[in-house]
């Protein structure tokens, strides 16, 4: 595994972050004062990985290192973001990105307030709103939401003062979880640039797949993407910049350092797209067979929860290069870092 | 402000009456609330008789006609109420208003019909016809009594918002509305096709994440519809058109000589699906927090630069036969939410005029064409003596600045609905007075400033 340089836990605390007043204020400090994106020219969300450069990517990269660090400590606590509150408010099921929410404001010692929605609470725009005012009278310095309609984060970020961290949105975006790929890819792999990275599945209605494209072209990688022609953006044919569109599997893994397998939807049969999972797992899905037409040693990811034996069979989840599980545990080094940056900037000046 | 009891003279503007040919600087006459005049001939006769307009660089025409306006009264008044709307219409240079029928109760029989024209006739600020629904509860199961909605005064049957669905229904529609000599207005939209749609079908909608509704929606029914009016003989209207293939399929119809025409609104007529991404649709490939702007939710959803081209296109040769506002208040909250949870619609009869103005602006379609398709053109739809000035006409009248500059400001509009996508847009021409029968019921003068 690549090692990066120090503890970003000592260097981003030698950062004096700017004062902060609105959406408005240009640091003039840390890496990314060069040019406009996440960290500087105000804005202060995560919304999606579109809107970050290469340069921003990178820093939170080498920070959640120094986070991984911190995780790996016999005691697992850092008084980063002590007194800070961050609030989890989640109007879908997780299990994993939640948690790891949690555990990574936790470890850096934020107060983490944890608040599920039942999806009748919501139905009403309204109450979306009076939720998140109702939340943010409490003095809150971070919001990380989940929310089944596309774009929900986006509406609270331009009503709320606190930092929006997006942990899913619809069928939209999902940057934490492509930041947590990027980093378990350059992980294992060393760097993301020039590495060909296959996304196999459902990418029309994907918000891991839309969040890594994202990711991995600013990161320089060579994305083929393979799925069923009802489950793809017919647009990604005219775009190779952004990936290339595979005929087969086997031409989507063929010398690939990287395969990222997607949780295929049952609803997707219901609502037509697919004739049936029988037929899906046959032609769109990964097996030791097909593994094998990749680079040795290749990477194979997914972002969970998994259907055995659908897109992914068992032996290949499971075997030697599979790092689902490092997905997971990096998630929580990878959020840490994206807190970190995100809860220090945002209580300034308030 | 005019008085009434004398006659009104308009001086020195340039006056188009598409109904008669007219384009050319005149005075115009009106006297007892009807057309007295169009005349080139200076001002000489009895002036003390009058009261002069003058509107030198003004451009004076027949008031507007919407043949597609969303009034919400009665039921959901805290959207809009007639008297809003009407003054909203006013505002906006028009002068007769076809209110829609989703209103609650529904417009689908005699006695909602009469309640709605009472109301109009109390407000008294500008003509509103109704429109009758086509179904019981605009259900599309059984056909509202139309003969009876007919003799109560509807001027065409929708279900709006919602297609006719049943090919037979839509039959039988268009079949027993032509005994009435009465247009079928539908909402042209393949449900099936179009299940949790939110917006345009396309790279925009697959960035954002939201669901598309794809133009064949739209255009797959309204080959149907050519179809079965092509089978009934029955006058088909097609609401609000916003694809090119629907264009293509109404083309054909009017070739074959159908009794079929189609509207279009301001903004399929000017917006794309960019403005979904927010900043007044400008795509610099990334989506930011403007974006899912919810007052660019509209149902047909606002499409491509390519539809755009085409609908301005067939406006402009007439295949497209009027512009009409679908004008769609709806309460704050209803727009202040998730883009899939907002409510469908603009509110827009206070910048409609100004939005399609700035097709003439860029030479796309010139100035007596485009008064003619808000004027002469939804006159001929509702077969009636209005959209003129002709001598002995009504003296309805829009005047407007075409030059005028001026930031649409939602907090100004007349309308309940303060949702629109063009807040904030600097606009090039606007209405300034706006007359009624011969009454003045709208002038900019009298509230803000021109210029």
């Amino acid at each position: 595994m690549a090692r990066r340089s120090t503890s970003a836990v000592v260097s981003t605390q030698e950062r004096k972050p700017t004062p902060s007043k609105g959406r408005q204020v240009v640091s003039t400090s840390g890496v990314a004062a060069a040019r406009p994106g996440l960290w500087s020219e105000g804005k202060r969300h995560l919304l999606d990985l579109d809107e970050m450069s290469r340069t921003e990517i990178e820093e939170i990269l080498r920070n959640a290192d120094g986070m991984k660090e911190v995780l790996s400590r016999n005691v697992r606590k850092t008084p980063a973001l002590r007194g800070k509150t961050i609030i989890t408010l989640f109007f879908e099921n997780s299990t994993r990105t939640r948690v790891s929410f949690e555990q990574a404001g936790k470890v850096l010692g934020a107060d983490v307030i944890n608040v599920t929605a039942s999806s009748s609470s919501v139905s009403k725009g309204e109450s979306l709103l009076n939720t998140i005012r109702t939340l943010e009278s409490m003095q809150i310095d971070v919001l990380v939401m989940r929310h089944p309609h596309s774009g929900a984060p986006y509406f609270v970020a331009n009503h709320i003062d606190a930092a929006v961290i997006n942990a899913g949105d619809g069928t939209h975006a999902h940057p934490t979880q492509a930041l947590l790929d990027l980093f378990t890819i350059e992980s294992h792999l060393g760097s993301i640039a020039g590495k060909k990275v296959a996304i196999v599945g459902d990418i029309l209605y994907s918000r891991v797949a839309r969040s890594n494209l994202w990711g991995l072209k600013t990161m320089g990688a060579d994305v083929t993407v393979f799925g069923p022609p009802t489950l793809m953006p017919p647009e990604l044919r005219d775009q190779p910049d952004i990936a290339k569109v595979a005929g087969s599997m086997e031409e989507a893994v063929d010398q690939a350092d990287v395969v990222m397998m997607l949780r295929i939807q049952k609803e997707r049969q219901s609502a037509g797209h697919l004739p049936s999972m029988r037929e899906y797992s046959t032609r769109f899905g990964l097996n030791a067979k097909r593994l094998k037409l990749a680079r040795p040693g290749a990477l194979v990811m997914h972002p969970g929860p998994m259907n055995e034996g659908i897109e992914i069979s068992p032996d290949v989840a499971h075997g030697a290069q599979a790092v689902i599980e490092d997905q997971v545990a990096n998630g929580v080094a990878v959020r840490m870092a994206v807190l970190y940056t995100l809860a220090a900037r945002s209580s300034v000046g308030r | 402000m005019a008085d009434n009891s004398k006659g009104i003279a308009i001086v020195g503007g340039r006056v188009i009456d598409p109904s008669q040919d007219i384009d050319r600087l005149a005075t115009v006459l009106i006297k007892d609330g009807v057309m007295e005049e169009v005349t080139a001939k200076p001002l000489a006769k009895a002036p003390d008789s009058y009261d002069v307009i003058d509107v030198a660089g003004q451009v004076v025409t027949p008031g507007f006609i919407d043949v597609h306006t969303h009034l919400r009264d009665p039921g959901e008044e805290h959207k809009e109420t007639i008297e809003t709307g009407t003054m909203a219409a006013a505002r906006g240079g028009f002068t007769t208003i076809c209110a829609m029928p989703n209103t609650v109760p529904c417009q689908d029989n005699a006695n909602v019909i009469e309640a709605v024209l009472k109301r109009a006739s109390e407000v008294g600020l500008v003509r509103v016809l109704p429109i009758g629904a086509i179904t019981v509860g605009r259900h599309g199961e059984q056909l509202a009594d139309m003969a009876e909605l007919a003799a109560a005064g509807v001027i065409g049957f929708s279900d709006d918002g919602d297609p006719v669905a049943d090919p037979n229904l839509m039959r039988q529609a268009l079949s027993y509305a032509s005994g009435l000599g009465l247009p079928i207005m539908n909402h042209p939209q393949e449900p099936a096709l179009t299940r949790g749609a939110q917006m345009n079908e396309g790279p925009i909608a697959n960035r954002l994440g939201l669901t598309g509704w794809p133009n064949e929606a739209e255009s797959s029914m309204v080959a149907r519809d050519v179809e079965l009016a092509a089978l009934t003989g029955g006058r088909l209207h097609e609401c609000h058109i916003s694809a090119r293939q629907s264009i293509d399929a109404i083309r054909r119809a009017k070739e074959r000589g159908l009794n079929v025409t189609a509207e279009a609104t301001p903004h399929h007529l000017t917006l794309t699906d960019t403005w979904v991404l927010g900043e007044h649709g400008d795509d610099n490939g990334v989506v930011r927090s403007g974006a899912y702007d919810t007052s660019t939710k509209v149902n047909p959803p606002l499409r491509t630069q390519d539809d755009v081209d085409a609908l301005i296109e067939a406006l402009a040769d007439g295949t497209i036969d009027l512009i009409a506002t679908d004008h769609a208040p709806h309460a704050i909250t209803d727009k202040l939410c998730t883009y899939q949870e907002a409510a469908n619609g603009i509110a827009n009869l206070e910048t409609a005029f100004a939005s399609v103005l700035s097709l003439h602006h860029r030479d796309a379609v010139s100035l007596p064409v485009l008064i003619e398709r808000m004027t002469a053109a939804p006159a001929r739809f509702l077969g009636m003596d209005i959209g003129t000035m002709k001598k002995g006409s009504t003296a309805d009248i829009t005047i407007f600045n075409p030059d005028l500059d001026w930031t649409v400001d939602p907090s100004e509009m007349a309308t309940l609905g303060k949702h629109t996508p063009l807040a904030g847009t600097q606009m090039k021409g606007r209405v300034t007075t706006t007359i009624f029968g011969g009454k003045v019921i709208w002038d900019i003068a009298a509230v803000a400033p021109i210029g």
